[in-house]
């Protein structure tokens, strides 16, 4: 047990460090930092006094170290436009980005999960053909194209809610609800797959074959397993709230995280960037590091096998 | 392995009775795919206008025109010429990119399974990390480091994907090395490379052009995403998303703008979805 929780620490470890090299990479790639930063118009002066600041004239692997030790504590930079801390103007903007993510997420999981179980426990239904048919729909649809649709449809054409920004609760409606429709779908066709190989299983055949109710061989022995490989796709869907909510927020000129970072990437503000970058490794590595503890708990396999090994 | 040949051997001879056998969505969707595949090709000829060419007399016609079927856009520009252009450049990224994910991930795969040890913890390693990353992120911040080119925004979308394909390449390579035919040629004296590509990647291509399918889509989404927030191709050049993107300034007045490129991205994405899909099923049941 304790084995397999460290090697999971270690492996975020690994990630967050990756992460942090990639950034330096890049951003060492994209020619002379200093230029990029203070524009090609800036005085030497200043330039050479940026290289000396950030430790541009040592060795590059003196530079990728102390570019650590930098993130380790926390010191991210500034943002070029207004000086400010980067960190302080990222915090700001969390929880508008939480105020459209958390209920799309409760979204995705009140109807993708019912939806994915009752289509496999009825496969070849037409309600199991309606939930598939509105599954691909749900990929195939880009959430940008969904929100203007809904857009043109309830603020353009009936005129019920706002078609953008954050005034009132009203301006959340149509945002949340892109997120949620499109992750609803994605999740309700990973239930249903996982619920039917679960249903495949001996073990169900076995129980049926017992006597136990269909209801309880259901509730007792089929959703428990099929929890497993669900939990996976939910951990990744909270992972990647921040990420999902770039383009919709976008859309809806909602003043997130998300929107905060495509202004950023246009203006090229890399601090910014950087640290909603780190910020996304972040959230990410901690919900894989819940996903595995839950996998621990879920799957009683794991706890005694000591770790899945290669993966 | 002998199964699949015989697959293959069955599929030349009864061509015919096989073609009877595909259902009508795949159909569609092929019919589809080939129809924008020769718009791409076919860009110049097939365009009533430059997609450049203002017309300002005609602003913001709305579709059904005789001379603009599709209508036109707020600088009086044809919506069906800006779509085909549009067209064109989405298909070519798309394909450029799914090519070279398709090459890199399959030949760190190989790679993998060919040295073992060290090198491949470090392409599983990569794989890993690069999966629990959401590749959207990394994009932006790539785009904010080097600013938006079409060969850069094709190498970027070049590396969507790549770790699929070569965990997939590896673990095929390493049961495909196991077994007679590659350790033969092996013995005859044939050198890695050759046992790689012209022994195994033969045998494990129909698992690898399934993965493209699946892929392929995602990268269209992607780029029509990052056109969409102006990130990614750049005017004058057009590309699906791109359209999407100006075309929602004008939703009140002229929605066809954003309509066109937005039906034109989903019918896509959606019909090589079910053409994947069907293939899948033919070609590798292990994958469902």
């Amino acid at each position: 047990m304790l084995r397999y929780f460290s090697l999971r620490l270690l492996r975020a470890f690994i990630t967050i460090g990756l992460v942090v090299t990639f950034a330096f990479v890049v951003l060492r790639l994209s020619g002379d930092p200093a230029l990029i930063i203070l524009g090609p118009e800036s005085a030497p002066e200043a330039i050479a006094a940026f290289r000396k600041a950030w430790g541009l004239d040592e060795p590059l692997w003196r530079q990728y170290l102390s570019y650590f030790g930098a993130i380790a504590q926390g010191e991210l930079g500034r943002s070029m436009r207004d000086g400010r801390a980067a960190i302080d103007l990222v915090a700001e903007r969390i929880p508008a980005t939480l105020a459209l993510t958390i209920p799309a997420l409760i979204i995705k999981l009140g109807i993708g999960i019912p939806a994915g179980i009752i289509a496999a426990l009825n496969r070849g239904s037409l309600t199991d053909r309606l939930v598939m048919l509105l599954s691909v729909a749900g990929f195939t649809v880009p959430s940008f194209v969904l929100g203007l649709v809904l857009v043109l449809i309830f603020a353009v054409q009936l005129g019920w809610l706002p078609s953008g920004g954050q005034d009132s609760w009203r301006h959340a409606i149509l945002p949340i609800a892109t997120l949620g429709i499109g992750g609803a779908a994605v999740l309700a066709r990973f239930t249903r797959s996982a619920m039917l190989e679960v249903l495949g299983q001996p073990y169900v055949r076995t129980a049926s074959a017992k006597g136990v109710p269909w209801r309880q061989v259901v509730i007792g022995h089929a959703l428990p397993n099929a929890t497993i490989p669900t939990v996976t796709i939910i951990g990744f869907m909270v992972g990647s709230l921040i990420a999902g909510a770039v383009v919709v927020e976008s859309v809806f000129s909602w003043p997130g995280v998300g929107r905060l970072l495509v202004v950023a990437v246009s203006n090229r503000d890399l601090a910014v960037v950087q640290c909603i970058l780190l910020l996304v490794a972040a959230t990410m590595v901690v919900s894989n590091l819940i996903v595995d503890l839950l996998y621990g708990f879920l799957d009683p396999r794991l706890r005694h096998a000591g770790g899945r090994s290669g993966s | 392995m002998t199964d699949r040949a015989l697959d293959t051997a069955a599929t030349s001879s009864g061509l015919r009775q096989r073609l009877a056998g595909v259902p009508v969505p795949v159909w569609i969707a092929l019919t589809w795919l080939i129809a924008m595949v020769a718009v791409a090709l076919l860009a110049d000829l097939v365009s009533p206008y430059s997609y450049t060419a203002p017309n300002l007399r005609n602003r913001l016609v709305a579709p059904g025109h005789p001379l603009h079927w599709l209508g036109t856009d707020e600088l009086g520009r044809d919506v069906l010429s800006r779509l085909i252009a549009s067209i064109r450049i989405s298909l070519l990224i798309a394909f450029g990119a799914s090519l070279m994910s398709a090459v890199v991930g399959t030949t760190l795969g190989f790679l993998a399974a060919y040295f073992r040890g060290f090198v491949e913890q470090l392409v599983l390693m990569l794989a890993d990390f690069q999966a629990s990353m959401p590749f959207l992120i990394m994009a932006l911040a790539v785009l904010a480091f080097f600013g938006s080119s079409l060969p850069l925004l094709i190498g970027l979308m070049g590396l969507f994907g790549w770790e699929r394909y070569a965990r997939i390449a590896r673990g095929l390579a390493i049961a495909a090395s196991a077994q007679g035919y590659a350790s033969a040629v092996t013995q005859l004296g044939a050198s890695p490379t050759r046992v790689y590509l012209k022994h195994i990647l033969p045998n494990i291509a129909s698992t690898l052009i399934v993965s493209m399918t699946l892929v392929f889509p995602e990268v269209i989404l992607l780029e029509s995403g990052l056109s969409f927030l102006g990130l990614g191709v750049q005017p004058p050049m057009t590309s699906l998303g791109n359209m999407v993107g100006y075309g929602r300034e004008y939703i009140t007045r002229a929605p066809w703008i954003m309509l066109a490129p937005a039906m034109t991205i989903v019918v896509t994405t959606l019909a090589v979805s079910i053409l994947g899909d069907w293939l899948r099923d033919r070609l590798d049941p292990t994958l469902r």
